[in-house]
C-alpha cells in the first residue's frame, strides 16, 4: 500500500499531499471544510487529523481554535497524543485555543436576545483570538477553527437555525478576510427526515471541501470501518480537467495512532 | 483484580497511561469497577455477556440509550439488570421513571443467582473464551480482564458482574438506603428540576486525584414517554440530555436512558442518538414466526433481540466493532438473561450444516426483521 505517512489518500484528496512534507505549509488551503458522518459512523478522527496537521510541531506558526460542544479536553488530549500531537503543550504556548464548550447553554435557549448576544459573545472571543494570532509580534501564518460538532450548537441555541447560520457567516467572512480555514462536523442523518431547506444544505452550499464518513452498505467490519467521501468545490471551479465535480471515494481504518485510507479491495 | 488478570492472559500488557494518569492502581479495587485501556473505567450492565460485547462494561462518564421497542417492555429487563447490579455494589442510584410508583419497580429486581449453575456460567464462560481467544490474535489485550469475569470469580458476592434470576426479588435490605434515590419524572415541574437532581446527584460522585470513591448509576426510564409531559419540548428534552452528558463526564456516573424513539420526530430521534456514548436497541420477536424459527437455532429461548448500534469511545478514536450486531435476549433456564449471536439453524439441503456465525455474511434468505 502506498499510503505512506505522512501523506495518505486524504491528504491527496485534499490537495494537501505536497504541503504535507514542509511543517510550515502544511495547513489546509480549503477555507471551509465540511465534515458530515452518521450514527453508526463518527467522522471525529477527520478532525483529529486536521488538529494534526494543523499543528504539527511546538515550533509551528499555526493557530488553531477548537471550539468543543462534544467532548471534553481531556479526552482529545489523550487522542491526539496518541497521533503524536501534544495539545497541553500547543495550549501553553498559545497555539491551541481551546473553548470547552460542553455545557454551553444560552440563557433559556428561547429568547431571541438572548441567543443573539450568546452568539456575539462566542464570534467575539473567536474574533479577538484571531486578530491577536495576527498581530506583527505573534506573526502567526494561517489560523483554523474547528467546530465539534455544529448541530450541538443548534442544541445550545434552542433550535435556532437562523442564529447558527448567522454565526457560521461571520465565521466565514473571518476565513476571507483574516486568512483562517474554518472546519465544521455535522451529522448528516439528522437533517435527511427533514423536508426544505435545513442547516446542512446551507452548510453544504457554503464549504469547499465536503468530507462524507459513513458506514459500508454491507455492515460492519473490523477491518474496513467505513468509507470517506471527499467532495471538492474549489478543485472543479479552477480545474478545467477531466476531474471536474468527481467524488472520491475510499475506504479507511481508524488506528489509535493513525488512520488507514485506502481504495476499496486494496486493503494491503 | 488487575494483577490477578494479568497473569491469565498472555496477550494482556498492563498498560502504562492507566496508572500514570488515572491514579494509583490500588484505587481500582473500588466495588463493581473495572480498569480498561485509555484510562476507562468500566462498571457492569448486570449482564455479563454485554459487558463482554461492548468491551467491559458501561465506561464511567459515558451516557448510555435504550431505544425501546414499543411492542414489548424488554428494555425493563436491561434497566433492572443494570439498577441490580449498582445495588449489589451498594453504588448509589437514582432512578427516574414515568412508572406510576418506581419504589414498586424498585422492588422487581432481580437478585443473583445464589450458586451459578453449570450449564449457564458454562455457556456464557464459552462464549467469552471465544471472544477472548479471537481478540487476543487482534491484540484487543482489553478484553481480558472481562473474560475472568464470569468464569473466576463465581460465587463470589461482590464480583464485577453477576448473573441474575429474574424470578427471585432482590432482597429488601439492599433497596434501603440513603445511596437510593427513585422519583417519577412527572412529579418535577420542568426539564431543568430533573437536570438539577441529576447533576446534584453526581457532584457527589465528583472525580478527583485520589480515584475513584463510588461509581453512581442514572436510570432514566421512558424520559420522552408522552406521559411524561414534555411531548412539545423537543429542543428543551435534547438540551437536558446534553446537559446531562456534560455532567457525567466530570463525574463517576453512568446514566442509562431509555427512550421509545417512535414518539419523537424523526430527526430529533436522530440527534438523540448522536447525543448517546453507547447506543443499544431491543426489539420483540413476533409470535410464532415460523421463518424465523427454522433459521435461527435456539428460537424456542429467545424473548427478543438486542441490537448494538454504536459503542462508547472515550478517550480514544478508535471504534469498538462488536462481534455481531444483532444478538439473541435468551432466558437460560427461564431465569437469567444472556445475550447470545444469531446462530444459524442446520439447513437441511444445505452442503455447509454447521452453526455459522451469522455475523460474517448477511444470508439473503434472513427476513427482513432481522437486518446486519
Amino acid at each position: 500500500m502506498s499510503a505512506a505517512y505522512p501523506s495518505n489518500l486524504l491528504d491527496d484528496a485534499l490537495g494537501t499531499a505536497g504541503a504535507a512534507d514542509s511543517a510550515a505549509a502544511s495547513c489546509p488551503r480549503r477555507r471551509f471544510v465540511l465534515v458530515e458522518d452518521c450514527v453508526e459512523t463518527s467522522g471525529a478522527f477527520v478532525l483529529h487529523h486536521f488538529v494534526k496537521r494543523a499543528l504539527p510541531s511546538s515550533e509551528t506558526r499555526e493557530a488553531v481554535i477548537f471550539l468543543a460542544l462534544a467532548q471534553n479536553f481531556s479526552h482529545y488530549d489523550r487522542v491526539l497524543r496518541k497521533l503524536g500531537c501534544n495539545l497541553s503543550i500547543h495550549r501553553d504556548k498559545k497555539k491551541l485555543f481551546f473553548l470547552e464548550l460542553l455545557k454551553l447553554q444560552f440563557p433559556d435557549g428561547v429568547g431571541w436576545n438572548d441567543n443573539e448576544a450568546g452568539f456575539i459573545d462566542l464570534y467575539g472571543g473567536i474574533q479577538r483570538t484571531v486578530e491577536s494570532c495576527r498581530s506583527p509580534e505573534r506573526r502567526v501564518a494561517t489560523v483554523t477553527i474547528l467546530i465539534d460538532d455544529i448541530s450541538l450548537l443548534e442544541i445550545a441555541a434552542g433550535g435556532s437555525a437562523d442564529h447558527v447560520l448567522d454565526f457560521l457567516h461571520y465565521c466565514v467572512t473571518l476565513t476571507s478576510e483574516m486568512d483562517c480555514s474554518l472546519i465544521v462536523l455535522t451529522h448528516e442523518d439528522v437533517y435527511s427526515h427533514t423536508e426544505g431547506p435545513t442547516l446542512l444544505s446551507h452548510l453544504e452550499y457554503l464549504a469547499d471541501t465536503i468530507i462524507r464518513a459513513e458506514p459500508l452498505r454491507t455492515g460492519l467490519s473490523a477491518d474496513v470501518h467505513g468509507q470517506l467521501t471527499i467532495v471538492n468545490k474549489t478543485l472543479t471551479t479552477r480545474d478545467h480537467g477531466g476531474s471536474q465535480g468527481k467524488a472520491q471515494n475510499f475506504h479507511f481504518r481508524v488506528k489509535e495512532n493513525s488512520v488507514d485510507y485506502f481504495y476499496p479491495g486494496t486493503l494491503a | 483484580m488487575a494483577t490477578a488478570a494479568a497473569g491469565s492472559s498472555s496477550f494482556r500488557r498492563t498498560n502504562p497511561s492507566v496508572t500514570s494518569l488515572g491514579g494509583s492502581p490500588a484505587t481500582a479495587a473500588a466495588a463493581g469497577v473495572k480498569r480498561g485501556p485509555n484510562a476507562a473505567l468500566y462498571v457492569s450492565s448486570g449482564i455479563p455477556t454485554l459487558d463482554a460485547i461492548l468491551g467491559g462494561g458501561f465506561l464511567l462518564g459515558s451516557l448510555v440509550m435504550i431505544v425501546e421497542d414499543a411492542e414489548a417492555p424488554h428494555h425493563l429487563l436491561l434497566l433492572r439488570n443494570f439498577m441490580a447490579q449498582g445495588l449489589i455494589h451498594t453504588q448509589p442510584l437514582l432512578f427516574a421513571s414515568s412508572t406510576v410508583d418506581p419504589r414498586a419497580f424498585m422492588g422487581t429486581l432481580p437478585s443473583p443467582l445464589s450458586s451459578p449453575s453449570s450449564s449457564a456460567s458454562s455457556s456464557s464462560a464459552q462464549l467469552a473464551k471465544g471472544i477472548g481467544l479471537r481478540i487476543a490474535w487482534q491484540y484487543r489485550k482489553y478484553f481480558g480482564p472481562q473474560k475472568d469475569a464470569p468464569q473466576g470469580n463465581n460465587g463470589d458476592k461482590k464480583e464485577f458482574s453477576c448473573e441474575f434470576d429474574l424470578r427471585k426479588p432482590l432482597d429488601k435490605h439492599l433497596l434501603i438506603g440513603e445511596h437510593i434515590e427513585s422519583a417519577r419524572v412527572q412529579d418535577y415541574p420542568n426539564l431543568g428540576s430533573l437536570l438539577d437532581h441529576c447533576c446534584a446527584f453526581l457532584s457527589r460522585l465528583q472525580k478527583n486525584d485520589s480515584g475513584i470513591q463510588c461509581a453512581g448509576r442514572i436510570v432514566i426510564q421512558s424520559l420522552c414517554a408522552p406521559q411524561c409531559g414534555f411531548s412539545k419540548l423537543d429542543w428543551d428534552m435534547i438540551s437536558f440530555i446534553r446537559s446531562l452528558k456534560a455532567a457525567l463526564r466530570a463525574s463517576n456516573g453512568v446514566a442509562v436512558l431509555s427512550f421509545p424513539a417512535s414518539v419523537l420526530p424523526p430527526s430529533f430521534s436522530v440527534r438523540w442518538k448522536h447525543l448517546a456514548d453507547t447506543l443499544l436497541s431491543v426489539s420483540a420477536i413476533q409470535d410464532e414466526d415460523k421463518n424465523l424459527a427454522q433459521l435461527l437455532s435456539g428460537y424456542q429461548d429467545m424473548v427478543g433481540f438486542l441490537k448494538v448500534h454504536k459503542v462508547a469511545q472515550l478517550n480514544t478514536q478508535v471504534p469498538t466493532i462488536p462481534e455481531a450486531r444483532t444478538f439473541s435476549l435468551k432466558l437460560q433456564r427461564r431465569r437469567s438473561l444472556v445475550l447470545e449471536p444469531l446462530n444459524q439453524a442446520p439447513v437441511s439441503n444445505g452442503s455447509d450444516g454447521s452453526s455459522d456465525r451469522s455475523s460474517g455474511s448477511c444470508g439473503s434468505s434472513k427476513p427482513s426483521s432481522v437486518d446486519f
